[in-house]
């Protein structure tokens, strides 16, 4: 017992994100989901679209969040695997007729052997040198998409139009809202998945490599195996994010998936609390409501108003929503107990 | 260079064979050879730069001797990389404390039972049966290695804010969450004042005869090493000077020479 009223008096410590911290209690879980299950059924179309748009972001957050925040690797890269799946989808969907559901895992296989390919090469770098190589990843996937060799697949420049799924069983719900359901409980599995995959022997090991590899590969952890298999992981979520983005916006082209995209998604992990897994969505919401308001704000200065919001978020709390969840949980533990 | 050989009976649990390292022209270790016998407690002694930690490197792979064998129950370790040596039993702790700082005592821990378990990404994500009781088991185990090293009081506080004292233990509960046949101990007194390097010698003799688990010590703390220490081997300048009881070695002319310098210096 003592234990416990030791940290609790302690300053909070934002560096370190011991393992159980990494998720949400399953109370505020169960009014999260509550939420997302009730809310779209009193908001009109265009915001549910948008709601699905916030939760496959922040799948592509997570999978990011499970790289740098599990296994300690950056990655600058991400948009290259959401392309890859997202192309993936649209072209088993569009060329070869096949339904939108089994194109997703067939996106995630694909994304999760290109991740795990490229963590390969990736092995040698670390820290901000692996940060540019995904750069240069990122950097070169629109132009790969345009070349006329894939052409065939791909629409070349002018991209693929995809048939937005209606609902199925004859059930009385809008496209979107079916798309939106659907995607939600994607976003579930996988949350449930990645938080299992943090909590066990493997997810271990990924912590252990982002803390230190010597000890880690004493212990007779095969640093190099984990750290491929963090990538693919990261890339094969990824690409499932991307395949449930080209159905719900129903188009691809190559200059979607620009390194934009990249950065965005990496300040979403920033904005939201790196390696706090719930902070994956507050930060997708960040990187897809912000702009919109910045606009609000100011029509020609929206970039400037932007840089200034994200600007205060990271001088005020600089680990993100984690750090705002936290010190929102030791207030309330103190009304608790007055 | 195998008198140590002849003199024992039963086969060493480890053989140390003429082992050399040279590190572009300067050599670190020439023709080191010496025998750990099972139940043992070795001292491994010598002067700043005598060669103490890069025979330890050796032990765990991080170098590669350029000439001689090192033999685990009779078998050659340099085949093989730094990650499949916890699993052949040979655990370690560093010199200056590499725990997982991010990580609760307990998840520190848990990660030295790593070569004695199995998995794969996706039994662990979908937590399957078999996983949940491999982790019941780990759990267990983790439970009764922290009660044995009195860490039950800190288990969910996170390493980085422990005091260095209780991060050693910690570091201790972790290699021996891998059931080692062979503790390698880097300089474990470095950092302790006087009454903690007495409690840790205490340990280091408790973990041998409880766990039957031998011991190798590296260490500069020459009171820990002769009062616990049933073998000492004394290096210098990357050769061996002398090896033998505590009190033959630090008898040795050439080992006092070592320590305090000769007459004509």
């Amino acid at each position: 017992m003592s234990a416990i009223e030791e940290v609790g008096s302690q300053a909070p410590a934002v560096e370190a994100v011991p393992k159980r911290a990494m998720t949400l209690s399953s109370g505020t879980a169960f009014v999260v989901v509550l939420l997302l299950l009730v809310v779209p059924l009193f908001v009109k179309n265009f915001i549910i679209f948008q709601m699905t748009m916030l939760l496959i972001y922040g799948l592509a957050v997570l999978a990011l969040n499970i790289l740098t925040g599990g296994s300690g690797q950056f990655s600058l890269g991400q948009s290259a695997f959401y392309a890859v799946g997202a192309y993936t989808s649209a072209i088993l969907m569009e060329q070869y007729n096949i339904n939108y559901a089994l194109t997703l895992p067939v996106a995630g296989v694909v994304c999760f052997g290109f991740g795990f390919l490229f963590g390969q090469p990736a092995l040698r770098l670390s820290g901000v040198y692996l940060a540019l190589a995904t750069f240069a990843l990122a950097t070169a996937m629109p132009q790969i998409l345009k070349l006329g060799f894939f052409e065939h697949w791909t629409g070349g420049v002018q991209g693929l139009v995809v048939t937005k799924p209606d609902a199925p069983f004859g059930l009385p719900m809008s496209q979107d809202m079916w798309l939106y359901y659907f995607t939600l409980a994607i976003t579930i599995a996988i949350y449930i998945f990645s938080v299992n995959l943090l909590r066990s022997r493997s997810g271990r090991a990924f912590m252990a490599i982002r803390d230190n590899e010597i000890a880690a590969s004493a212990m007779g952890i095969d640093v190099a195996t984990y750290k491929t298999l963090a990538f693919g992981v990261s890339a094969g979520i990824t690409g499932v994010a991307g395949g449930l983005g080209a159905i719900a916006v129903q188009f691809v082209a190559p200059d979607s998936y620009t390194i934009v995209l990249a950065i965005s998604l990496f300040l979403g992990m920033v904005v939201g609390g790196v390696g706090w897994l719930p902070g994956s969505f507050i930060g997708a919401a960040f990187i897809i409501f912000v702009p919109n308001i910045a606009e609000g704000i100011s029509k020609g200065l929206s970039g400037a108003v932007f840089g200034v919001l994200l600007f205060l978020i990271i001088f005020l709390v600089p680990h993100g929503a984690r750090q705002v969840a936290m010190v929102a949980q030791q207030l309330l533990s103190k009304v608790r107990k007055t | 260079m195998t008198q140590a050989q002849l003199a024992r009976s039963s086969d060493p649990l480890l053989a140390v064979r003429d082992v050399n390292v040279v590190f572009g022209g300067i050599v670190a270790l020439a023709g080191v050879s010496f025998d750990m016998h099972q139940g043992q407690i070795l001292g491994l002694i010598g002067p700043n730069g005598a060669g103490k930690t890069t025979l330890f490197n050796c032990l765990s792979r991080l170098y590669q001797p350029s000439a001689g064998d090192i033999l685990m129950e009779g078998r050659s370790i340099l085949s093989r990389p730094p990650h499949r040596i916890a699993e052949i039993g040979i655990g370690r702790t560093f010199q200056n404390v590499a725990l997982f700082p991010n990580l609760s005592v307990l998840d520190n821990v848990r990660v030295g039972t790593h070569a004695r378990t199995s998995s794969d990404i996706i039994s662990d994500s979908l937590r399957l049966a078999w996983v949940r009781r491999s982790e019941s088991a780990v759990n267990t185990k983790v439970q009764e290695i922290l009660a044995y090293l009195d860490l039950e009081s800190v288990a969910h506080r996170t390493v980085s804010g422990l005091p260095f004292g209780t991060q050693k233990r910690v570091e201790l509960a972790r290699a021996l969450a891998a059931d080692p046949k062979i503790l390698l101990l880097d300089e474990p007194a470095g950092g302790l004042n006087h009454e903690e390097v007495y409690v840790l010698g205490d340990l280091i003799r408790r973990i041998r005869d409880d766990r039957k688990i031998t011991v190798l010590l590296v260490e500069h703390h020459m009171g820990l090493v002769m009062s616990i220490a049933d073998h000492v081997v004394a290096l210098n300048f990357g050769r061996k000077l002398a090896e033998g009881t505590p009190a033959q070695v630090q008898a040795d002319p050439d080992v006092i020479k070592a320590y305090l310098g000769s007459k004509d210096q």
